[in-house]
């Protein structure tokens, strides 16, 4: 673990890998608040989810300690976990609407 | 965690109770299970104990709000009993949700690494996005699953970034080993550290339905099937906010600089916000969904008091708030049943149709709005008074002329039924539902006559 930490960083040092996943992150983020397609807003998502595996990875390389890698295990099963839920609740909406545009529900305001 | 167990079990139970062709089975099995976790659950008073290599340390603070949530779950599944709206799922598999999402609302309040805190968010919330659209050929309340689900897992994205900036700096998941670096940094912690506590304030404060992270709830309140909605606005709620506060009193209690001004902000937006939009509302449920998040306000406020007041102010908080919620929500199951509306016009004339009802929703009513003798007072007082002390003056100012607007729109309800209505029609009660909404009133006033039972508990 040592020798990966070293190995790791000399050829990238840690900041490249925070700017790298910080930038994954605010794409993530800008898809989910500019696309009105669920399912394009739905993987913006999982982009935000792989933006924090991806420094997580980096992070546990860097403080050679192995919890952060585990992490992102835990991380994998809950995003397919929301995959299942999110795309039964997409087919769902499919059904009534035969659309899957977020503007076409609208039903509540105030 | 004994109790965690058997909520697992009890979930399971629940779900394959549903292959009986005895419809009330489910019900019985959920009640019993709900029944035998609460009791091994306080079986565990005063042991303290650390589960699973550290990953859950169960003090007397997880056990108290365990149980909390059980017993509100036990009120919630007895409403069931009677519940006339159509959910077009069987029981059975909304037992068997509820109860996998109360397992993640028991990790998030016994959680000590935050590997935990992530998974006990997930599992309370997934379960959700799929009850809030278990009227499948609804459109609200296929809405309401999208727009739950899309926003939440947006959150816990947010979440979980704060978490890893967190690790990157202190090389832990574990909030104690987080606080020991905290202050080793001596008031001086990392740029870094600093913006994931931010980020996990945001994507907390969603779940807690903080003003502005607060947009979800009122149509995922109203879209929901009225029993999912009083479980999110009760257990959901309940476990959100002790995750929150059990967060900064372990990790973050080095810095309170840093996030005591941004959690008055919260707080005081998120009271204003909730208030001076409930007023305006003329659905009762999407009325109550505001003053939920109103609610959410005031118990931020005890954040800022973090060090001072113990944690007893929150638990008796959420107690009256879980009590008069789950009593006002049951009434307005009755009404939507009778009237076919959730407005507050539905409620004209209740006295008259029915004075216990008329009596039952007075009491919640005054209940929510603080009023003395019942317990909603007495809750906020303790608040109020932590941050007084903790010399955070205008705070409490905002807090009690918000009391006042509030005092406002759960008056229009009462009001409303006590005036004239075109229907006199007697309104039929089932036994199980008058039993619920005797327990919860009793309770309203009883915690407001003897707050010490559990003031004194933490």
């Amino acid at each position: 673990m040592e020798n990966i930490s070293a190995q790791i960083t000399q050829v990238a040092p840690l900041e490249h890998y925070i700017l790298l996943s910080a930038v994954l992150f605010s794409l993530g983020v800008l898809g989910v608040l500019l696309r009105r397609n669920v399912i394009i807003m739905f993987m913006s998502i999982e982009l935000m989810l792989n933006a924090c595996n991806l420094l997580l990875a980096a992070f546990s390389a860097f403080h050679s300690s192995a919890a952060g890698q585990i992490f992102v295990f835990f991380i994998m099963i809950v995003a397919a976990a929301e995959v299942a839920v999110g795309l039964a609740i997409i087919v769902m909406i499919y059904r009534n609407i035969h659309s899957i545009d977020i503007n076409e529900l609208s039903k509540l305001k105030w | 965690m004994n109790a965690l167990l058997v909520l697992s079990i009890a979930g399971l139970a629940a779900l394959f109770s549903g292959f009986s062709h005895n419809k009330k089975l489910a019900v019985i099995v959920s009640l019993l299970g709900l029944a035998v976790a609460f009791t091994v659950n306080v079986l565990d008073w005063n042991t303290a104990v650390r589960y699973y290599n550290d990953m859950i340390f169960v003090d007397n603070y997880a056990i108290a709000f365990t149980g909390v949530m059980a017993l509100t779950m036990l009120l919630i599944v007895a409403l069931f009993v009677d519940y006339k709206e159509s959910v077009e799922v069987p029981n059975a598999e909304i037992f068997a949700l509820l109860f996998f999402s109360l397992a993640g609302g028991v990790m998030l309040v016994s959680y000590s690494n935050l590997l935990m805190l992530f998974l006990g968010i997930e599992i309370l919330s997934i379960p959700l996005y799929i009850l809030a659209g278990s009227k499948r050929h609804t459109l609200t309340s296929n809405e309401a699953a999208i727009k739950y689900f899309l926003l939440g897992a947006f959150a816990s994205a947010f979440l979980l970034f704060g978490i890893v900036l967190i690790y990157g700096v202190t090389a832990s998941f574990h909030i104690e080993t987080i606080a020991a670096y905290i202050k080793n940094a001596n008031g001086q912690p990392p740029a870094l550290l600093v913006a994931g506590m931010f980020m996990l304030i945001g994507g907390l404060g969603f779940k807690i339905s903080a003003a502005p992270f607060h947009f979800w709830t009122p149509d995922v309140y109203q879209g929901s099937p009225t029993i999912v909605t009083t479980f999110m606005s009760t257990v959901v709620k309940t476990a959100g906010i002790a995750a929150f506060y059990r967060l900064f009193a372990y990790a973050f209690p080095a810095i309170t600089a840093e996030w005591i001004p941004t959690i008055s902000v919260l707080a005081a937006l998120t009271m204003t916000v909730g208030n001076v939009t409930a007023v305006f509302q003329s659905s009762v449920k999407r009325m109550l969904a505001y003053s939920g998040i109103a609610h959410a306000g005031y118990l931020l406020i005890a954040f800022v008091s973090i060090s001072s007041n113990p944690a007893s102010s929150v638990l008796y908080y959420l107690i009256a708030y879980a009590v008069s919620t789950v009593c006002a929500f049951a009434v307005l199951m009755v009404i939507q049943h009778t009237t076919g509306s959730e407005e507050v016009d539905g409620f004209k004339g209740l006295s008259k149709r029915s004075p216990f009802l008329a009596f039952i929703t007075t009491v919640a009513f005054i209940s929510l709005a603080g009023i003395p003798p019942t317990a909603g007072f007495f809750a906020k007082f303790y608040l109020f008074s932590g941050a007084v002390k903790a010399g955070h003056l205008w705070l409490t100012i905002i807090a009690v002329l918000n009391s006042c607007i509030a005092i406002y729109y759960y008056f229009r309800v009462i009001t409303a039924v006590y005036s004239e209505g075109t229907d006199s029609t007697p309104v039929e009660l089932g036994t199980v539902q008058k039993a619920v909404m005797i327990i919860t009133a009793v309770l309203a006033v009883a915690l407001g006559l003897f707050p010490e039972m559990i003031i004194s508990l933490l």
